[in-house]
């Protein structure tokens, strides 16, 4: 039926989703490994909670195909080895929060001694080991994410879906969330997170893609995006045309505004030698500033500041 | 085999949390509360109308005597009959739309389970329910009737039969609705294709006895938009006495009697109505 040994955990290709004149996503193309921690980033209404249903098979793509873990999308069997944090969480709040955890672990047809032993550990592993007996009536916002959290988390899943999984909580919270998806990188599950908080991607994930109505902009490792082209301020003085120009050795862009030259590099590596360059040439150095590209300019240069209205 | 023993576990997981819901939400207690006081009050105005009959020096024979007894019981019976309606939608209604509208659907249907599985789940929650509330309200009046004057009627399982199979038919026509449209809306069209059945029968009552065909007609053609009123009257018609009959005309009883083919069609109609509702549901955009 599936194929585990499969190296990619998802594989899409020009899925689209209309809902009556609405184009929800129009053309997603998407290849995440396994093991991976994945950033799904894009403005409200850009098409991910969509997406992530489709790879759930919530709903039905109108056109395109993809493959999760292996299986085609809307095998219900693949879902017994992936876990779901909806966005609009919602549970049946007559339950108590044990009782919530062994509802969704018949649904996963977990045997019995694997349900009692997975039961206490989630319900610890997320901080409400003091509340098991409450209904989850009785519980805040910020306990239902966690509870919702657990129940995605119960049948050790190869594959976890958090469709903004930070939104509701507290500082402690969300260092929660990531500390969790810090340990399911350990363990070598793939996380897709849908976002649009860049400080939690930041952190959190391997490799991200933008996306804007519905279709994917660009996709990038984040190490590389981090570790990629900066900016640099320097403050010196003792600069002659000569020397600004000996500077474009390492950069296409540079500008000199009195005692202050800012250039870009393409990498960090650079930044030694630009320093000795300049020593070198008896400037006097007074600051030398490399201005990092943080996620959200990254965004906002990607996705554009209209916010994908 | 496996496959067949997962829809087993997935669709009992349901109907066990579609129990669970009705007792925590106290449904089970007020139903099993008000369905007491119901006989209560059904037995004591029987017990006293039937000590007045026989201990009456006037009063009439053994023959009539038992025909009242079962105009008595026939006029529970109609209660029964409208307060098992009314559980079957009003308890199912929301379930499918209102879980869909709040979210709590999505969980669930994330796992992996099929959607048809759900429906099934719990369809055979509700219709557990409703079985057990039809014994306790149809039994208990049978039983007081038994227990107050001797008088069973004839045929009262096939009676509770059909009166059982009313409640399904209402409860999947309820599913069907709850799959494709808000709560609301399932609510009117449900109870709009109740009250289009239950005028239609009256329709038809009346026509058969002033040898109206077109009368006739119109409540047959009611009882094929929606075949509920006609379980009723086969039902009242396999439990009424012989002097009731022969009245012919009272509103508990049915001088039109519905044939078998419309009780198969009521149960080709509520397999159709299942089958469509978990069709939907199975398609529907969560």
């Amino acid at each position: 039926m599936s194929n585990s040994s499969s190296s990619t955990a998802i594989e899409t290709q020009s899925l689209r989703k209309v809902f009556g004149e609405k184009v929800a996503v129009s053309d997603l193309t998407l290849t995440v490994g396994r093991s991976e921690v994945f950033g799904f980033l894009g403005p409200n209404g850009a098409g991910k909670t969509t997406a992530v249903k489709m790879l759930l098979g919530l709903i039905t793509p109108t056109s395109g195909i993809g493959h999760v873990l292996g299986a085609p999308l809307g095998d219900h069997r693949i879902r017994a080895r992936i876990g779901f944090l909806p966005e609009h969480f919602r549970f049946h709040e007559w339950l108590t929060a044990t009782e919530f955890l062994h509802l969704h672990a018949d649904l996963y047809q977990m045997p019995g001694d694997l349900t009692n032993r997975r039961v206490p550990e989630l319900l610890d592993l997320v901080g409400l080991s003091p509340h098991a007996d409450k209904k989850l009536a009785a519980y805040s916002k910020g306990m239902l994410q966690r509870i919702g959290l657990a129940q995605a988390l119960l049948n050790e899943p190869e594959l976890v879906l958090l469709d903004e999984p930070t939104s509701g909580l507290d500082p402690v919270g969300r260092r929660l969330v990531r500390d969790i998806i810090h340990d399911l990188r350990q363990q070598g599950t793939t996380v897709f997170l849908n976002s649009h908080l860049l400080s939690e991607v930041e952190i959190t994930c391997d490799r991200v893609a933008f996306i804007k109505h519905g279709e994917v902009l660009r996709t990038s490792r984040l190490k590389s995006l981090v570790e990629g082209e900066l900016t640099v301020e320097i403050k010196a003085r003792n600069l002659s045309p000569e020397i600004i120009l000996g500077l474009s050795h390492w950069s296409q862009d540079v500008r000199l505004d009195g005692d202050h030259i800012s250039l870009t590099l393409s990498s960090e590596l650079e930044l030694p030698a630009v320093n000795r360059y300049l020593v070198d040439h008896n400037v006097d150095v007074y600051a030398l500033k490399p201005q990092q590209i943080s996620l959200e300019d990254l965004f906002i240069q990607i996705v554009g500041t209209d916010g994908g209205l | 085999m496996k496959a067949l023993s997962s829809i087993w576990r997935n669709t009992n997981v349901i109907a066990r949390l579609t129990f669970r819901e009705a007792a925590r939400r106290r449904i089970l207690l007020a139903a099993l509360l008000l369905g007491l006081a119901f006989l209560l009050i059904y037995g004591l105005g029987f017990h006293y109308m039937n000590q007045e009959m026989e201990t009456s020096p006037y009063g009439p024979g053994l023959l009539e005597r038992n025909g009242i007894r079962n105009f008595m019981l026939l006029a529970g019976m109609y209660a029964v009959n409208f307060l098992t309606i009314m559980m079957a939608v009003l308890t199912s209604v929301v379930t499918l739309s209102g879980e869909i509208s709040s979210g709590t659907i999505q969980t669930l249907v994330a796992k992996p389970v099929q959607r048809w599985e759900i429906v099934m789940g719990k369809w055979l929650g509700f219709a557990g329910m409703l079985t057990l509330y039809l014994l306790l309200m149809a039994g208990g009046v049978i039983a007081l009737v038994y227990l107050i004057s001797g008088y069973s009627p004839p045929h009262f399982g096939l009676g509770m039969l059909f009166l059982w199979l009313n409640a399904i038919l209402l409860l999947s026509v309820s599913f069907f609705g709850g799959a494709m449209l808000s709560t609301l809306a399932n609510g009117v069209m449900v109870f709009g294709l109740y009250g289009l059945a239950f005028i239609g029968g009256w329709i038809e009552q009346i026509g058969s006895l002033i040898n109206n065909q077109t009368a006739v007609q119109i409540g047959v053609i009611s009882s094929l938009i929606i075949p509920s009123e006609a379980l009723w009257k086969r039902a009242a018609f396999e439990m009424q006495s012989p002097l009731v009959r022969a009245l012919g005309f009272s509103p508990f009883s049915s001088s039109s009697v519905p044939s078998s083919i419309m009780v198969w069609y009521a149960i080709i109609y509520i397999l159709l109505a299942l089958g469509l509702a978990m069709r939907q549901f199975q398609r529907r955009d969560l």
